[in-house]
């Protein structure tokens, strides 16, 4: 799984599901939480995905703004997760 | 569970604490999952050390103490310690990762001025900034390790008792950021409410309560943490960043600690059946859980429902379901729904609903026909009227102005004698939100006010609209903000539709997007729903220049219902959040 393909299903998740406009023109290293975009209860259905999709579990100390503000941040720490 | 007898808060703990010190009084689950067992001996012992903490801080008995800590055990010794030397506390919301901290302590420092503090009680990190804004206020600042240090440890049952009419604590309600309503609560107010609360879910000696619920919030502080005490039941106070991030914490709560009896609002029911794993639920029993009540927002038939469908294979029973209405000028509630058997629902004609305000009874789920979910029935000592805007009683099913009056009614709004006579009916409180009654259920139907109940917090449009004014781009005074509900999160979500100036080029709408977006988020902590930007003149005013929120809601949704119909999606109702 490379970290273009995570942060593609991320972001397409984001979009849909979360934010729920395909067409924002969502940027890699724009902020999520910081910026609006994201609240804790997305970041709770964020974990779900991410286990469903990836098969990688997310404890709830990941999603802060530390670890998971961007997309980019966000397929760090799934990738690091995933790493056995 | 009756406290009639009682004339004070202090009372039972005083009792538990002498008598049955070595017994579990609660435990305290951190935002790390750590739990600690605090016994009633301990939670005497620690507040009596913090009560004598705060006498030695200089503060006189009825002074206020505003609590700016987050979810500690600290938080509740420093209560718990300030009402036993008769000194009235009240808990300040602490600052997030995402408020703006400049911003934030500004609010501090505008409650502390308003509400004539004589001390804040605030973490070490926090102190020296907290300090230095308030140096021109008469008012103290100490961090919670100068208060340990002076603590010593004096006989609990030596403070003179309260009389039963003294203030007892201060409970902030909601009211626009710029003012703040700290609603005076009596011990007799207080003990009369959570008397009857307790009456009304049958609270018994096993029971034990698990609580999410921040304890700034009317809803946490008295049913996490005054009905416990107060009923000489343990509870189990989980952090509110961990619940949220990982609902399931909750459930197992449950089981772990023999949870019977929790409280919270209607979205929390999706946020647990949408983002709990399938695998977490195996070998759950919830079988114990024997109250659940939904409040503090709309109570949304569909939530009660999916909660209920996804939690029955771990044994949660549908009867444990209820629904209840309050507010913290009646110290907490008004109605709940008699446990045992899930709350009364109304089917009703939707056109009388919205044309003739009447709720006429219809058909189940038939076209045409919408479901109201009954709020309860009223607790002892609390009396409700439905009134029109003259004031004249309504019949029954006739939707108006709830007002309400009871024995445990606030004192006033502190220092606000102007607001406690605005909300006041001869002697019933105003509560600014409207509903029905049917054969002895209360349906609250909505707001008489513009109020967006997002996630169980209360927003003011005129906020969010002032902070749209001031992003550059968009015209001053050309923002409408209002709730629309989202079924799929079981609660109203903010939309922001403003006109742009005229010279905002179509590639820099995406600046000002982010820049609306970053600066709800840094001064009310909430995330946008939608975004609308609209073209001048979009935006409908009052003949008397106000923006018409209604009258613009029915438009932003008419325009989303079009463009959804002409294909942009196949769900009409789904709103985009941006």
């Amino acid at each position: 799984m490379t970290k273009a393909e995570v942060q593609r299903r991320l972001r397409d998740y984001i979009l849909k599901d979360l934010i729920r406009n395909p067409s924002y023109p969502l940027a890699d290293d724009e902020a999520l939480i910081k910026g609006g975009l994201l609240d804790s209860l997305d970041m709770a259905r964020l974990a779900v995905f991410v286990e469903a999709e990836f098969g990688v579990y997310l404890p709830d100390s990941d999603l802060t703004v530390q670890a998971m503000n961007t997309l980019e941040q966000m397929a760090d720490q799934v990738l690091k997760r995933a790493a056995p | 569970m009756n406290l009639a007898d009682r004339t004070s808060l202090l009372e039972p703990l005083l009792d538990r604490g002498t008598r049955d010190p070595e017994n579990l009084a609660l435990v305290f689950v951190g935002e790390e999952g750590l739990a600690q067992r605090i016994t009633w001996g301990r939670l005497l012992e620690e507040a009596s050390g913090y009560g004598f903490a705060l006498q030695e801080a200089g503060v006189a008995r009825e002074d206020l103490v505003i609590l700016v800590m987050d979810h500690s055990p600290e938080l509740i010794y420093a209560f718990w310690g300030a009402l036993l030397a008769g000194i009235v506390p009240t808990i300040f919301p602490y600052l997030t990762e995402k408020l703006d901290p400049a911003l934030y302590r500004g609010r501090v420092h505008k409650l502390v001025e308003q509400a004539q503090a004589r001390l804040v009680v605030t973490f070490p990190a926090f102190q020296p900034s907290l300090a230095t804004l308030l140096a021109d206020l008469d008012c103290r600042v100490v961090s919670l390790q100068e208060l340990e240090s002076s603590r010593e440890q004096p006989d609990p049952h030596g403070w003179p008792p309260p009389r039963a009419e003294q203030p007892a604590f201060v409970q902030y309600s909601s009211g626009t950021t710029g003012l703040q309503k700290g609603v005076v609560l009596s011990h007799r107010a207080i003990l009369n409410n959570v008397s009857a609360i307790g009456q009304a879910v049958e609270i018994r000696g096993d029971d034990v309560v698990v609580s999410w619920l921040p304890l700034h919030h009317d809803m946490g502080l008295i049913t996490g943490l005054m009905l416990p005490v107060l009923a000489g039941i343990p509870s189990v106070l989980l952090s509110p960043f961990q619940w949220v991030r990982d609902p399931k914490t909750l459930l197992q709560a449950i089981q772990d600690y023999r949870g019977t009896v929790s409280w919270m609002p209607n979205f929390a029911f999706n946020h647990c059946a949408n983002s709990i794993r399938e695998r977490d639920l195996s070998g759950l029993d919830l079988s114990r859980w024997r109250v659940l009540i939904n409040a503090g927002e709309p109570v949304r038939l569909d939530s009660l429902r999916l909660f209920a469908g996804r939690f029955g294979p771990c044994g949660f029973r549908e009867s444990a379901l209820g629904a209840g209405y309050g507010m913290a000028e009646i110290t907490g509630a008004v109605s709940i729904t008699p446990i045992g058997r899930p709350p009364r629902v109304d089917w009703v004609q939707l056109r009388r609903l919205q044309e003739a305000r009447r709720a006429e009874p219809a058909a189940a789920e038939q076209p045409g026909s919408t479901p109201l979910v009954s709020s309860g029935r009223l607790l002892a000592g609390v009396e409700v009227r439905i009134v029109d805007p003259a004031g004249g009683l309504l019949p029954e099913r006739q939707i108006g102005e709830i007002l309400v009056r009871s024995n445990s009614m606030l004192s006033g709004y502190r220092q606000r004698l102007d607001l406690t006579r605005a909300a006041s009916r001869e002697g019933w409180h105003a509560t600014g939100d409207l509903g029905y009654l049917a054969e002895g259920d209360l349906f609250v139907t909505g707001r008489l006010n513009d109020l967006i109940i997002t996630g169980g917090r209360n927003f003011f449009p005129e906020d969010l609209e002032a902070i749209a004014s001031r992003v550059h781009g968009i015209r001053p005074g050309r923002a409408v903000a209002f709730g629309v509900e989202d079924a799929a999160l079981g609660t109203e979500i903010i939309v922001l539709v403003c006109e742009l100036r005229e010279e905002v080029l179509p590639a820099d709408r995406l600046a000002v997007e982010r820049e609306l977006r970053r600066r709800v988020a840094q001064e009310l902590d909430v995330t946008l729903g939608a975004i609308r930007f609209v073209e001048k003149g979009w935006v409908i005013k009052t003949p008397s220049g106000k923006v018409a929120r209604s009258a613009n809601r029915d438009k932003f949704q008419r325009l989303t219902a079009a463009e959804a119909g002409a294909g942009a999606g196949p769900d009409a109702s789904q709103v985009s959040r941006l």
